[in-house]
């Protein structure tokens, strides 16, 4: 087993955390939360395999995958205080109604 | 040898960070431990001869994304988290989500031990400096690095209208 194999699994097994904080919790914080662990485990695949091969692109694809999970995080955030403003929780099951 | 160690170490202190996210109880809890887990993310990528992520993952991640949480849990005052309870009708889905989670670790374990890496040399170190990664970034994806700029603004107007208070 190489390096390049075991941060490519760290960061299965990082993602697989991630997916499973998304699935058992029910915290719209907390997902968001498992979701920033998710995509972060992604990067980390990214970047090994951009040090096996000795590319670039995989580091700067990094740099775009963090500067779309800032975006997504203000927006997501910015929905989770004004659901919390109607519904006052952030629990994902309150959310289960089309009317507000 | 000792790349092995340092290695072997940071994966540990990984998982066990992201253990602690998935399983406190206290929404302030696992957000600090998500701020070590990518801090840690941050030494693998030095590891990995990636410093210019390396620094940015600091900054950005633990940095701004990190205070963003955690200003937005005490705004809203939601650090204590109920035990989550099923939602009726949904007995089966915590159960069913640790089963397939498993599998697919292992699944992700049995490839990586039995398939051999391929023959390929390991190819040689490139030079990963920001100045490297900047002559890249603004060479050859100018376009996407312009596209990624729109995003963050729309975003950025998004959070705006979205928390504004409606009259």
């Amino acid at each position: 087993m190489e390096p390049t194999s075991f941060v490519v699994f760290l960061s299965s097994v990082l993602f697989v955390i991630g997916a499973l904080g998304v699935l058992l919790r029910r915290n719209a914080l907390m997902i968001f939360m498992s979701i920033e662990l998710m995509l972060n485990a992604a990067n980390l695949a990214f970047v090994a395999f951009a040090q096996r091969w000795a590319q670039l692109a995989g580091q700067v694809f990094v740099f775009f995958v963090m500067t779309v999970a800032a975006a997504e995080v203000a927006v997501g955030l910015a929905l989770i205080v004004t659901i919390f403003r109607t519904k006052r929780s952030t629990s994902v099951d309150e959310l289960a109604q089309l009317r507000g | 040898m000792t790349d092995w160690i340092v290695l072997g170490l940071l994966g540990v202190l990984s998982v066990a960070s992201a253990l602690g996210l998935l399983l406190s109880r206290n929404a302030i809890y696992a957000a600090l431990f998500l701020v070590l887990n990518f801090v840690i993310g941050a030494v693998i990528y030095l590891v990995l001869n990636a410093p210019f992520l390396a620094v940015v993952q600091i900054s950005v991640y633990a940095g701004a994304i990190m205070v963003l949480f955690i200003f937005v849990i005490m705004l809203l005052g939601a650090e204590r988290l109920t035990p989550a309870e099923n939602p009726p009708g949904l007995n089966y889905q915590r159960p069913l989500a640790l089963i397939l989670g498993v599998l697919a670790l292992g699944l992700a374990a049995y490839v990586l031990l039995t398939r051999q890496a391929s023959a390929a040399p390991v190819a040689q170190s490139v030079d990963a400096s920001p100045t490297a990664v900047g002559l890249q970034l603004f060479r050859n994806y100018v376009f996407p690095f312009e596209v990624v700029a729109l995003l963050l603004l729309a975003a950025m107007v998004g959070a705006v209208v979205l928390t504004r208070k409606t009259e």
